[in-house]
């Protein structure tokens, strides 16, 4: 593995492979010292959360960061064409960490820079690191990542963490339901996939009633500005928020996951329940993290 | 040749000839040919046809395609053949196929995939859809060949 770009890149061995490492990494077993490397965060397009999760995996293995948020501060906004700047931040650095609303941009930088690129998100596209902390948050909490059932919940169409983590456990013999309103339906091109690969999936417009046969319910926000007509998000939105009272007849190992921030999608009532998992498995994206570095960078 | 489609579209003595067009596809075909505007070119539409009940049909003289140009015409008619003629005789004969990587021809349709705002070689692979579709190697979606637009 050279880069990570897409999860349409990986094998279900390596895919399972970051995962042993992760496992390793929080456990204590491998410490990967990225001592004198200097990972180039490159968010050409802002986020708080994603960023600080790579910054926290480099430094908790004693790397350093340079960060840039936006284009603001840069010569971007002077005119420089991407390229140059991907070229000239690869002198500097040994792994460039980067996020573009500019679907295969990533793509494209690993293609002119000889250092290993990680697409921390491109546009609609693909969102890898987070799927592999999905999958993580997954394995740790399921003992498994074969034969499940998944309650995909939300903003289906325009969500690239929702498309990644589909295509990623189409490779686990998944079982889906996704969950949305008419219009956030899971786009076509990802269940042609799907159905390529001869993988199970039904379609609800309720969360209420398709929760209790869940090993996971993974949900996203509904945006109210996805709406043309505010009323018909109003309409909809009760559907889309999970509660305590909701959770009465589900699975023992149940657990709801959400990629985060959360707005009012999840009633603050689950929190303390043994099924919310969406704070740890931000913590398990620090490991993934870690993961996915020390093997680029060939430190594990 | 029947002797009825040669007086519907006469017959070249040297250049080439694309038949079996998928009826309706001929204007598309005539956009990707580098044509200079001086060259003698017969267009056929709606003709009826044993393999495709009705086809579309060029021929130009004096003209040799590019393999840019096949393999676009590939993409718009995937069931065209293509002959050269010499001195009013067949020298060759082949049946297009749409290549299964394609760079460099197709404009991505997605305004947001970086083909679209850097100088850059768009990239295409074929996918076992049926129907056909492509899809780019950069943003990742896949479209129907109809939904794409060839480069000139």
């Amino acid at each position: 593995m050279k880069n990570l770009i897409s999860m349409r890149d990986l094998s279900k061995k390596e895919i399972l492979h970051l995962m042993n490492i992760a496992s390793k990494i929080e456990e204590g077993k491998i410490v990967p010292d990225m001592q004198r490397k200097l990972a180039a965060l490159l968010f050409f397009e802002p986020s708080t959360r994603t960023m600080f999760s790579f910054d926290t995996a480099m430094k908790r293995m004693n790397g350093d960061t340079i960060i840039m948020s936006g284009t603001g501060q840069t010569s971007v906004k002077k005119g420089e064409t991407f390229a140059d700047t991907l070229q000239t931040i690869a002198q500097y650095s040994d792994i460039i960490i980067m996020r573009s609303s500019i679907e295969g941009s990533a793509r494209f930088a690993s293609e002119i820079v000889d250092i290993p690129v990680v697409n921390a998100g491109d546009g609609a596209n693909q969102h890898p690191t987070q799927a592999l902390l999905d999958l993580y948050s997954i394995v740790k909490t399921q003992g498994t990542l074969e034969n499940l059932s998944i309650g995909l919940a939300g903003d289906l169409r325009f969500g690239r963490t929702v498309h990644s983590l589909a295509q990623a456990m189409a490779l686990f013999n998944v079982k889906f339901k996704f969950i949305s309103p008419s219009f956030l339906k899971m786009p076509q091109y990802i269940k042609d996939d799907l159905k390529l690969q001869g993988v199970k999936f039904e379609e609800y417009e309720n969360m209420e009633g398709n929760i209790d046969d869940l090993d996971i319910l993974y949900v996203t926000r509904v945006q109210k500005e996805r709406f043309a007509d505010p009323e018909d998000y109003e309409k909809v939105k009760g559907s889309y928020i999970l509660e305590k009272t909701m959770l009465s007849n589900v699975k023992e190992n149940f657990k709801v996951m959400h990629p985060l921030p959360r707005v009012d999608e999840i009633h603050t009532d689950v929190d303390n329940t043994e099924f919310a998992y969406y704070f740890p498995q931000a913590k398990n994206g620090v490991y993934t993290r870690q993961a996915i570095i020390s093997t680029l960078l060939g430190e594990v | 040749m029947s002797r009825i489609k040669q007086i519907k579209v006469n017959a070249i003595r040297n250049g080439t000839v694309i038949d079996h067009i998928t009826a309706g596809k001929v204007r598309k075909v005539l956009d990707i040919l580098e044509l200079d505007g001086k060259e003698i070119v017969m267009v056929g539409m709606n003709l009826s046809s044993k393999k495709l009940n009705r086809k579309d049909i060029v021929k130009i003289e004096n003209k040799e395609l590019s393999h840019n140009e096949v393999n676009s015409i590939a993409l718009v008619a995937p069931n065209a053949t293509l002959t050269i003629i010499n001195d009013f005789g067949v020298v060759k004969k082949v049946s297009l196929e749409i290549p299964e990587y394609i760079e460099n021809l197709i404009v991505c349709p997605n305004p947001k995939c970086i083909t679209n705002s850097e100088d850059i070689k768009s990239k295409f692979r074929l996918t076992k859809d049926e129907p056909v579709k492509v899809r780019c190697h950069y943003c990742e979606k896949k479209y129907l060949i109809d939904e794409v637009k060839i480069k000139k």
